[in-house]
């Protein structure tokens, strides 16, 4: 996904010269492709996070788009208050990039676990926040948010995932993505984990079990028409993300549902149960230690189908 | 006009600001007044007329706090009018405490928090590195704002990127919220410590205006590397009794002897050519 990111950014930024990277000393190897063509347009702050996500503000601010890149909570919680004083507040044209979104440096250790930044960048006001859940998506988010004013946040997984679309014709900021049309029970997915909700939904499709399944690349501005829509049209609602339950993508559904009129569907928030993670492992082993991988959402389904 | 003449109305304003809000800062304002008033008045190439002009030069408080001296010497400098600095911290005003850009002609960003305005001042003076403008961008900086981390992550880039069109100016009255600086987290020796970090360093009276122009002046020599200039000054300096004292950090004068007591000394000090414009506005 990170590869992916590179290579379309790299893209717009040959055609557009305004295009700059400022990244926090990391991405070795990733940045490589955009560092040997495009020297000039990318910048290493060095480890300094808040400074960084400063100048990124500063340079938008006279005309540039930037990009602030780092991992885990580096890039958000970090500098959290330079995002929305600097960034937000003077709708400066940051796009701040995390690699690492969730579990994805499960064996690094807590510090590295980026399992809040939904919740915290939702959380501002003026800021667009992006979680693609495989290469198209990510390759698409990242031209949307280039197009998109402001401060936009793009939440990616690292390497490895899945090409779940063939293509997206139509990819907008704030619209979520129709996987499949089903019954009973609508599943809604954000970020990398959609890798999960994949393979759930072919262990189940073999019990000739089938729910609806959308991914939300957009988790602000939510998809208030499809959440509504599918609580209309669904027994429950079965929210993925790989983060924490509190303020996160499940919320921003909640949110969404207990505001509206005439739904029945219940819902259910696969995600974090509220806590850090002292056991290290690899993202695939984490996801089942803590009840956010392919089992639970089949359990869930089965449960409310 | 003259920067002495500046310097003085925006002692004036400050006073009458702090005093119509019961707003904070009053030392601060004063001690900052002679670096913003040779600021807009003899450096920095910015006017009414050429705020989008991407040649002007950028001026960022960045102790936002102090924001009632850089609204009025805007004011005075005609970016807008003079009495609206009257709605200072008043309901539905545009003119926060703390320094806003939003509708305010000549502010180029809003800060508050310390330690964001000098980095995204880096980041405007690296834009003009990048991209080989002429402009210069200053920034003004507490002492008591270097305590914040990020001041040195941007003193180490700046020096880094040879950013030699970006002068800091820090405001160094020896004082912060609490207490002296000294008592609170040393900074001595401030000037090497700035050397240390790579920089062009100027140590001058940040009250007499022929130092502070010599060494703005001056900045403008380096090559290769950015300039700090610490201008030493008073915390409420013109006004005897704020002088040093840390309850004006955040007391506002008071109706009677310290309203007046101010105003008094104020003008026993006022440069020749200078109207006061709440006189002014009696008669």
């Amino acid at each position: 996904m990170r590869d992916t990111f590179v290579k379309t950014l790299l893209d717009i930024a040959k055609k557009d010269k305004n295009v700059y990277i400022v990244t926090g000393d990391l991405g070795f190897g990733v940045l490589k492709p955009f560092w040997d063509e495009l020297p000039e347009q990318i910048i290493n702050a060095g480890i300094a996070e808040q400074n960084m996500t400063s100048i990124a503000a500063g340079l938008a601010m006279q005309g540039k788009v930037v990009y602030t890149y780092s991992i885990g909570n580096f890039p958000t919680l970090r500098c959290i208050e330079q995002i929305r004083n600097d960034c937000a507040y003077h709708s400066a044209n940051v796009k701040v990039v995390c690699v690492g979104g969730g579990f994805v440096y499960g064996s690094l250790g807590m510090s590295h676990h980026a399992t809040e930044d939904l919740a915290i960048m939702r959380a501002l006001p003026d800021v667009t926040v992006v979680a693609p859940g495989d290469l198209v998506e990510a390759a698409e988010a990242t031209k949307a948010i280039y197009t998109t004013p402001g401060t936009c946040y793009l939440r990616l997984g690292r390497g490895g995932e899945k090409q779940i679309h063939n293509k997206i014709d139509d990819f907008k900021i704030g619209k979520a993505i129709k996987i499949k049309t089903g019954k009973n029970v609508a599943v809604f997915s954000t970020g990398a984990i959609f890798d999960e909700v994949d393979e759930a939904c072919h262990e189940l499709e073999k019990e000739g079990i089938t729910p609806t399944v959308y991914t939300f690349p957009t988790v602000k501005p939510i998809d208030k028409d499809t959440i509504i829509e599918c609580a209309k049209e669904h027994k429950a609602i079965i929210t993925v993300e790989e983060h924490n339950l509190s303020g996160g993508f499940g919320s921003a559904v909640a949110e969404v549902l207990a505001e509206a009129d005439d739904v029945k569907a219940k819902l259910v928030r696969v995600a974090l149960d509220d806590r850090y993670s002292c056991i290290v492992g690899s993202q695939k082993y984490l996801r089942k230690q803590y009840g956010i991988d392919a089992q639970a959402v089949i359990a869930k389904v089965k449960e409310n189908y | 006009m003259k920067s002495e003449q500046l310097a003085w109305l925006i002692r004036r304003h400050g006073i009458e600001m702090t005093h119509l809000s019961h707003g904070s800062h009053i030392a601060s304002i004063l001690s900052v007044a002679d670096i913003v008033a040779v600021l807009y008045n003899d450096i920095a190439n910015i006017s009414p007329e050429n705020l989008n002009d991407e040649n002007r030069d950028r001026i960022v408080l960045s102790k936002g706090h102090a924001g009632a001296a850089i609204y009025a010497a805007l004011a005075e400098k005609s970016f807008f009018d003079v009495e609206e600095l009257k709605t200072h911290y008043a309901d539905g005003s545009r003119l926060s405490g703390h320094v806003s850009h939003k509708g305010i002609p000549g502010v180029e960003i809003s800060t508050g928090s310390l330690g964001h305005g000098a980095c995204m001042a880096c980041g405007i003076a690296l834009n003009a590195k990048i991209n080989k403008k002429p402009y210069y961008t200053y920034a003004i900086v507490g002492d008591g704002e270097c305590d914040e981390g990020s001041i040195w992550e941007m003193a180490l880039f700046a020096n880094q990127f040879k950013l030699n069109q970006f002068v800091v100016i820090v405001d160094h009255n020896k004082m912060q919220s609490l207490d002296y600086c000294e008592n609170t987290l040393s900074l001595a020796p401030f000037a090497k410590k700035w050397e240390a970090f790579g920089w062009n360093v100027f140590d001058i009276d940040g009250h007499n205006h022929d130092e502070l122009k010599k060494a703005l002046n001056d900045a403008k020599q380096s090559l290769d590397k950015p300039t700090v200039i610490i201008a030493n000054t008073v915390k409420g300096k013109g006004v005897s009794f704020m002088e040093s004292d840390i309850l004006w950090h955040y007391r506002f004068p008071h109706e009677g002897e310290e309203y007046d007591g101010a105003l008094n000394e104020l003008h026993a000090s006022m440069p020749n050519g200078v109207v006061d414009p709440y006189e002014e506005a009696k008669k």
